[in-house]
């Protein structure tokens, strides 16, 4: 299998050579020294959206850097093709897997077949269900984002007050966020009048923001879960005409929330990053074990901040789709 | 096929009883409503859900002709972001060259027109390379559905500052207190009715979808009607989507996401018969404000874990179906 596979690179390796003169490959026909398969979601919304072109994005310019490493791309619109596209992943001979789980149950146990074949595993985002089976994780913190925006709202409406949720697709990070949520607004007198799904997605959002508008007629703020959801409820607020003293916050940073943020928007003055940009480092280390080699294991935790005007331009990339 | 088959045999007198079951499923869920939410009846919220219907609802005029003619179309959600999505690039690009209205006009042209060269499309695959209209649909779903996320790198495509005013009314505008969608819905639904009922389109809708093969001896034209039901459905997704955009200013890659599953609950909520032969426009309506009345009513209350939306959902579409059956059976 191994002779047949290095056999099989050579040849592409030495094909591309040929094919590519003068291009900037080194002197020698590289022999490749690992294939790092990546599984991630479909861009199904804004965010997973975000995710494919920084997906795309990193392995272009890492395929440039370090010729000697192969990557193969996959993406899956529900839980069973991604279980199916690591078990494509395991067949095509691949050294490491980067992958960002869609459940972490389903997948647990064939992300452990790869294990068991020594395939180093980078989980991202959200881990697998049973300690041990990543090497390495790369992660947002997702109570951490739960609790930013309640910690918003305290510092909002010190004196109490009523709030609207937008649940996000219902998945384990949602629950893990308004699990924390829930936990950081006890006792400060803030009531949630209603939690409805907004699947993050600004067609919904706008729909659950205008029925909760006519449902309540005192709405102090508003937490859509995701920017997509918040900017569809931005417009029902707005076409309502009660937009005075409400806040709307969403969360994850979409550019163009940002640009509302840093362009003093009445509705939206803060956002709470959870970046599509994880996955960068999550592919840029694993690549880095077998490019130059350096060993790594552990997890590594990116913060989920309150971005407001006085930092927003840290944030804002005005060319992302996201 | 058995339903097919049976269509016709039923009396007119049978169909008259039966037409009563989706009205009577709409009048029980409006009464469910006003006694479960105070908000429910006021003006406003009643005007919400009439104008988010719309864009469903004008899309499943179309469906109606597509089904009745024994065809499907399972492309309408993704042809709907791809309209939308194109009309937005080509209103922003107008941008440069002319004044925002004139921008505005000639890209919802251009909608309309891209509508329906993709239901012609669909329409020339099914009648002429004589492909099933659900594998042809399935195809060209995951095509445009695609296209849409690459045109917008997964992101959104957003429609040009200058132009969101220009074109606000066709979804926020009202006449007389009833807002622009509204009327373009109920003027679609009473069009279409008329045709359904009234023109010599509708009732060879009606005869192929019925039976095919007597049709084509009747010398009816069938290929052309079979063709003419695609582009009448790729003409009412451009029509929604220039609703559609207005609302929001964007297209995102889950834009129309599963309408075209809303569309079809819709028709056969109705009453249209799934293997054709048999529909009314008007029954489409009833169905598109169920479904509406619905998900409104799941925001406006919370007896309901809002896990279980979908199953209260499920149960409304099953007891509607049911309400019908049961009348046309006596």
């Amino acid at each position: 299998m191994k002779a047949h596979l290095s056999r099989r690179n050579m040849l592409v390796a030495s094909a591309a050579g040929m094919a590519l003169p003068l291009a900037a490959l080194p002197a020698r026909a590289q022999e490749k020294v690992a294939k790092i398969g990546i599984a991630i979601p479909a861009a199904t919304h804004g965010w997973t959206g975000g995710l494919n072109y920084h997906t795309e994005r990193t392995v272009k310019s890492l395929q440039a850097a370090f010729p000697q490493l192969d990557f193969v791309v996959t993406t899956a619109g529900d839980v069973q093709a991604q279980v199916n596209n690591v078990e494509d992943l395991i067949a095509q001979g691949i050294t490491a897997l980067v992958i960002l789980p869609m459940e972490s149950d389903p997948l647990t146990e064939p992300v452990k077949a790869a294990k068991a074949r020594g395939i180093f595993i980078t989980a991202v985002d959200r881990g697998l269900s049973e300690p041990g089976v990543e090497d390495l994780y790369v992660g947002g913190n997702n109570p951490q984002y739960g609790k930013i925006a309640a910690d918003y709202f305290k510092g909002k409406l010190p004196n109490g007050g009523k709030i609207v949720v937008m649940r996000g697709i219902p998945t384990a990070i949602d629950n893990i966020r308004i699990e924390a949520f829930n936990a950081a607004l006890e006792g400060s007198g803030i009531e949630v009048l209603d939690m409805q799904y907004a699947n993050w997605n600004p067609d919904k959002g706008f729909e659950v923001m205008q029925d909760f508008l006519t449902r309540f007629p005192q709405i102090d703020g508003v937490w859509a879960g995701d920017d997509d959801a918040a900017l569809g409820a931005k417009a029902a607020i707005e076409q309502a005409g009660r937009a005075e003293g409400m806040k709307l916050l969403g969360g994850s940073g979409m550019n163009r929330v940002i640009k509302l943020i840093m362009d003093g928007d009445a509705l939206i003055d803060a956002d709470i990053f959870y970046p599509p940009t994880l996955i960068i480092p999550a592919i840029t280390v694993t690549a880095a074990r077998y490019a130059v080699q350096s060993p790594v294991h552990g997890i590594y935790t990116l913060d989920s901040p309150l971005i407001t005007a006085e930092n927003a331009a840290e944030y804002y990339f005005p060319d992302s789709p996201y | 096929m058995s339903d097919a088959t049976l269509a016709p045999a039923a009396t007119p007198l049978r169909q008259r009883i039966g037409q009563l079951g989706p009205l009577i499923a709409l009048i029980l869920l409006v009464i469910l409503g006003a006694v479960s939410s105070e908000t429910f009846l006021t003006a406003e919220n009643v005007l919400n859900v009439l104008t988010r219907s719309s864009i469903i609802g004008i899309i499943a005029i179309g469906a109606t002709f597509v089904i009745t003619a024994r065809g499907l179309d399972l492309s309408v959600g993704a042809m709907a972001a791809l309209v939308a999505g194109l009309g937005i690039m080509g209103m922003n690009w107008f941008l440069a060259h002319m004044s925002p209205m004139a921008a505005l006009i000639t890209g919802m042209t251009l909608a309309l027109v891209i509508g329906m060269l993709a239901g012609l499309l669909n329409g020339s695959l099914v009648v002429f390379a004589r492909i099933e209209a659900f594998i042809v649909t399935l195809g060209t779903m995951g095509i445009m559905r695609s296209l849409v996320t690459w045109m917008s790198d997964g992101g959104s495509i957003s429609l040009d500052f200058a132009l969101r005013d220009a074109g606000r009314g066709l979804y926020y505008g009202a006449v007389l207190g009833i807002p622009v969608p509204v009327i373009i819905f109920a003027v679609l639904a009473a069009l279409g009715e008329f045709v359904m009922t009234r023109m010599r389109f509708g009732r060879h809708v009606t005869a192929i979808g019925s039976n095919p093969d007597v049709s084509r001896y009747s010398a009816i034209p069938v290929n052309g009607v079979r063709l003419a039901t695609y582009v009448l459905q790729g003409a009412c997704v451009g029509l929604a989507t220039l609703i559609y955009v207005p609302r929001l200013g964007a297209v995102t890659p889950s834009t129309g996401m599963l309408w075209e599953l809303e569309a079809i609950a819709a028709v056969i909520i109705g009453g249209t018969a799934l293997a054709g032969g048999y529909g009314r426009v008007w029954g489409t309506v009833v169905g598109v404000l169920i479904l509406g009345l619905v998900a409104n009513i799941l925001n406006l209350t919370s007896y309901f874990s809002p896990h279980l939306n979908g199953a209260f959902q499920g149960t409304i579409i099953v007891i509607a179906v049911l309400l019908q059956r049961r009348r046309s059976g006596t």
